[in-house]
């Protein structure tokens, strides 16, 4: 009894493991497929700007305030501590490089894959439940370079303006409750953050963590919408699989690319 | 929503990115203040050169007139050789002293030139002769305790006597 009890859970194990690299794979498939078949997207660009509206415009609100509360939060907090060992002054570098570097790729792709990218899971899902997907193949109309590319490319394009808006939004707002609220002097948050921002190895940087995330955070969702079970409930799912998964990989992916990026560099 | 007016919302927002990553990369990055201007090379032999690090300013009267470029280490010598740019409006004579200072007590290091009485100036490739290295921390206190060390001998025998 207890043997077969161990065997069932063991064969449940190594099925669900089965079919987590069945569906990865099946993922790499499909992504490869997307980037073949992306030339409708780019001829008929009009198709991608309407998803970049969708994606990006729309996502504005939430990053450009999100972005500004960060910014402040940040000031307040960092003058706490900084006021301590007397480098109050310093208060512009700290804003700057934990935006640039982390908070703004990463919180703005956190916002970005609970904004986006479960609309677009839903969508994709919902387009399939109702076999719209389906009749578009019955007019010989590719579904993945129709559907999915648009909103593929959208929302890469999207992102790293999305993230650089939130980095700079929330320096603005460390500005104003740093200098305008505080007191800090506005000639040394300014001239410390520009002596200690390096472009190449900071800027650069964030803009190519935060196209990483874009890609990640629109592949998963364009994928789990399309494999989404045609029903009611496999469309929720699908939809909040969107959200931890890609939550899970920018954290992921942030952890690898902070190492790679800021370790070992001849900067520091 | 008119095809317009997506367009429009559309490029308002790709302006405004852009506009983001240019005021990132201005305003809080330094690639504006990036000099392209003309400038000269000096090398200084530090003993020490403590936390230097490359791109590190070089002041002169706490005004920035140029840049460490390289750091390396000389196997003969046992010394750094830091490699200086120097903006070219900014002439120096050619005993100036170089030294490695720190900015406030936990602050980063710089090279602080001090102008010399010399006729003649540095020229592109030439050697600051005079240096002062990095006071290193470490060597101050053990200084400090021997010197107390030393003080306090004569006075701790005294009560045994």
């Amino acid at each position: 009894m207890r043997v077969a009890d161990v065997r069932a859970r063991l064969e449940r194990l190594g099925a669900g493991v089965t079919t987590h690299v069945l569906r990865l794979g099946f993922a790499s498939r499909f992504l490869g497929y997307l980037v073949m078949h992306s030339g409708t997207a780019l001829k008929r660009f009009r198709l991608t700007t309407a998803e970049i509206y969708f994606a990006g415009v729309l996502s504005l609100i939430i990053i450009l305030v999100s972005g500004m509360f960060v910014g402040m939060v940040l000031a307040l907090q960092g003058y706490e501590t900084l006021q301590r060992f007397g480098a109050s002054e310093s208060l512009g570098v700290l804003v700057a490089l934990s935006l640039v570097r982390e908070l703004g790729p990463v919180v703005a792709g956190l916002l970005f894959a609970s904004r986006a990218g479960s609309a677009i899971t839903a969508e994709i899902g919902l387009m399939k439940a109702t076999e719209q997907l389906s009749a578009m193949e019955m007019m010989a109309v590719d579904p993945i370079a129709r559907v999915v590319a648009p909103r593929f490319w959208g929302g890469v394009l999207s992102m790293p303006l999305l993230a650089a808006l939130f980095s700079a939004m929330g320096i603005f707002g460390g500005y104003v409750v740093g200098v305008q609220l505080i007191g800090v002097d506005a000639g040394a948050f300014w001239s410390q953050m520009q002596a200690a921002v390096d472009v190449r190895n900071d800027i650069l940087n964030g803009v190519i963590k935060s196209v990483v995330f874009g890609i990640a955070v629109t592949w998963i969702a364009v994928f789990e919408g399309y494999d989404a079970p045609p029903t009611a409930e496999g469309v929720s799912g699908a939809t909040t699989r969107t959200v931890v998964t890609s939550s899970l990989a920018i954290l992921f992916l942030d952890f690898i690319l902070t190492a790679l990026m800021f370790t070992g560099g001849t900067h520091q | 929503m008119n095809r317009s007016t997506i367009d429009l919302w559309v490029g308002v927002f790709v302006v405004a990115g852009v506009a983001g990553l240019l005021f990132l990369a201005l305003k809080v990055g330094n690639l504006a203040s990036f000099s392209t201007s003309q400038t000269y090379q000096v090398q200084a032999k530090f003993a020490n050169i403590g936390g230097l690090k490359v791109r590190g300013p070089v002041k002169s009267a706490g005004v920035v007139v140029g840049r460490v470029t390289d750091i390396r280490f000389d196997n003969e010598t046992y010394e750094a050789i830091v490699t200086i740019n120097l903006g070219a409006e900014y002439q120096f004579p050619r005993d100036t002293t170089a030294k490695i200072l720190t900015s406030g007590i936990l602050g980063e290091q710089y090279v602080g030139l001090e102008a010399g009485g010399d006729g003649v100036m540095l020229k592109n490739g030439d050697r600051l002769r005079l240096t002062q290295s990095a006071v290193v921390l470490e060597n101050l206190i053990s200084q400090f305790l021997f010197n107390k060390a030393a003080e306090g001998k004569p006075e701790a025998k005294e009560p045994a006597k």
